[in-house]
């Protein structure tokens, strides 16, 4: 204990030129990577990986709604669970949901119900899963992008998707996505969410200390990198999706269907050019 | 393990090409799936690996702690397996405690590990009767598309061939690997009506009537073996089963041994 505390004193987490421990400055991501359509029993799915954390998000639905009485005759109910293995924390995690876990899965139901076209599917539920399979620090964040992801390969329609990702205070300087010895030492953490066409915030949490000022900076780093993080996230799915005219050629007959099960969402909701 | 249902012409099709000695995804009646192995998938636990039999995809963590033995083994340490049917899975899974069909996978393929002396429980002890490792296998399955009983296993044994203890953090010497020692390989066989199937894809299990699964080791030897499901095994086919999960033992084991 007496060692944690002596760390917690002397930790310097952003050196003398500016960079932090990892070697980032103070308004870049790390590394995120994600694919669309990894699983093969879900109706949808999405894989992320974003620095040290590794999430998996699947989608189901919209299919009959369980247990009965939570049934809106009026539209679908969008309903998450987050979840963390066992094995992806250093201190074994009980498996199963502990409060932590429950109120993220609220948060980030909430912040899906609002992008979902609800009305079209009533009595239904959307399913969303987010497995946290590794963790590093921002995993909401991470579940959330990947989540999105999930839901437009399971093709269900959307005002847009949403992107994530958290800001913070270390050594009181305002930060972009901490990572876990950033969160564990720093002074504050701030995760959001965004549907990047309007700008609307569907998710805001924040624990820690800042001032006003410093939560603008927070929302604007949070903001512009969370457009960034949209643009991987349509990336992805168009990765998983696009056909070329060469593919179109390729296949025999050339009149025959593109290659893809699954539907796909509206063409607005994406831009002209599709996914 | 699940209750989607098989349309008629599916189970007609199955049989009806299972009687000729082929399968619906190509395969022969005593053929399993492909297996791939990724280790070291998760950095947080002390081993772990994602394996894919087919579709079927697992991915094992393994965590260990320091803690009291058992009374009545003072000088072993202790193993404990877990599996999650995460509804990520299949539309089937469920959220909450775990369900009877899940408590049997982790016991059966607790009992391959445990029953083989996969790892020397022994040798993971610290002071006889006070302090001993205790070695969590945790079980996620990702994507189910059946035979979970062998995905699962294979993941088990593959998680624990690459898991180091993490004894300097607790104050005790290096680092070091586990102890392994036997190398257990699970084979389960389906029956649908006399037909005799290795590892069954979704379907077949679906309509299967009975089940057989095989834990044999190095040798040959049988380790652990459960039968499951409602139908019946003639002794001949008994015989035939362990015969097989033999052989297909001793393909599958260097796909696990190997690092």
């Amino acid at each position: 204990m007496e060692d944690i505390e002596h760390i917690e004193k002397e930790m310097k987490l952003i050196g003398s030129d500016g960079r932090r421990l990892d070697g980032r400055s103070f308004d870049e991501l790390r590394p995120i990577r994600i694919e669309a359509g990894v699983l093969r029993r879900a109706d949808g799915s999405a894989y992320i990986e974003w620095g040290g954390n590794k999430v998996l998000a699947a989608v189901y639905g919209p299919r009959e709604a369980h247990p009965r009485h939570l049934q809106d005759p009026a539209r679908a109910l969008v309903q998450c669970r987050y979840n963390m293995a066992p094995f992806s924390v250093s201190d074994r995690k009980r498996p199963g949901p502990d409060r932590r876990s429950v109120e993220i899965s609220k948060v980030i139901s909430e912040a899906f119900s609002s992008v979902v076209f609800k009305e079209q599917f009533p009595r239904t539920s959307v399913d969303i899963f987010i497995e946290v399979l590794q963790a590093d620090a921002g995993t909401r964040c991470a579940g959330l992008t990947a989540a999105s992801v999930a839901l437009a390969d399971a093709g269900v329609p959307m005002r847009d998707l949403v992107a994530s990702c958290a800001s913070g205070k270390i050594d009181g300087v305002v930060c972009l996505d901490l990572n876990k010895d950033e969160d564990n030492f720093g002074d504050a953490d701030c995760p959001m969410a965004i549907v990047p066409r309007t700008g609307d915030v569907v998710l805001l949490q924040m624990d820690g200390h800042l001032t006003y000022d410093e939560f603008q900076k927070a929302m604007g780093l949070s903001i512009d990198a969370a457009r960034r993080i949209y643009e991987m996230q349509r990336d992805a799915l168009r990765r998983r999706y696009s056909v070329t005219l060469e593919d179109i050629l390729k296949e025999s007959p050339p009149t025959a269907p593109v290659a893809e099960e699954r539907p796909v969402t509206s063409e607005e909701d994406f831009g002209p050019e599709g996914i | 393990m699940s209750e989607e249902i098989v349309s008629e012409l599916m189970r007609a099709h199955i049989y009806r090409l299972a009687s000729t000695g082929q399968r619906v995804d190509g395969r022969g009646l005593d053929q399993p799936r492909k297996v791939s192995v990724d280790r070291a998938f998760v950095k947080t636990a002390e081993g772990s690996a994602r394996v894919k039999l087919g579709n079927t995809d697992v991915l094992v963590g393994i965590k260990m702690s320091v803690g009291e033995p058992y009374p009545d083994t003072p000088n072993t340490g202790v193993l404990s397996t877990s599996v999650e049917l995460i509804p990520m899975a299949s539309p089937t899974f469920e959220a909450g405690p775990p369900r009877p069909d899940a408590i049997e996978l982790a016991r059966v393929v607790d009992r391959g590990i445990r029953e083989s002396k996969m790892v020397n429980m022994e040798r993971l002890c610290i002071t006889p009767k006070e302090k001993v490792w205790i070695l969590f296998i945790d079980i996620h399955v990702l994507d189910y598309d059946g035979n979970l009983f062998d995905a699962c296993s294979y993941a088990a044994v593959a998680a624990l061939a690459s898991t180091v203890a993490p004894a300097k953090s607790q104050g005790l010497g290096d680092d070091f690997p586990l102890p392994v020692e036997h190398w257990p390989v699970s084979v389960t066989t389906a029956k649908i009506k006399e037909l005799l199937l290795v590892d069954p894809s979704l379907d077949e299990e679906r309509m299967a009537d009975a089940r057989l699964t095989v834990t044999t080791d190095e040798n040959g030897d049988i380790r652990a073996m459960q039968k499951g499901l409602s139908g019946s095994f003639t002794y001949e086919e008994v015989k035939r089963i362990i015969e097989t999960a033999q052989r297909v033992g001793r393909d599958i084991r260097p796909l696990l041994q190997s690092s």
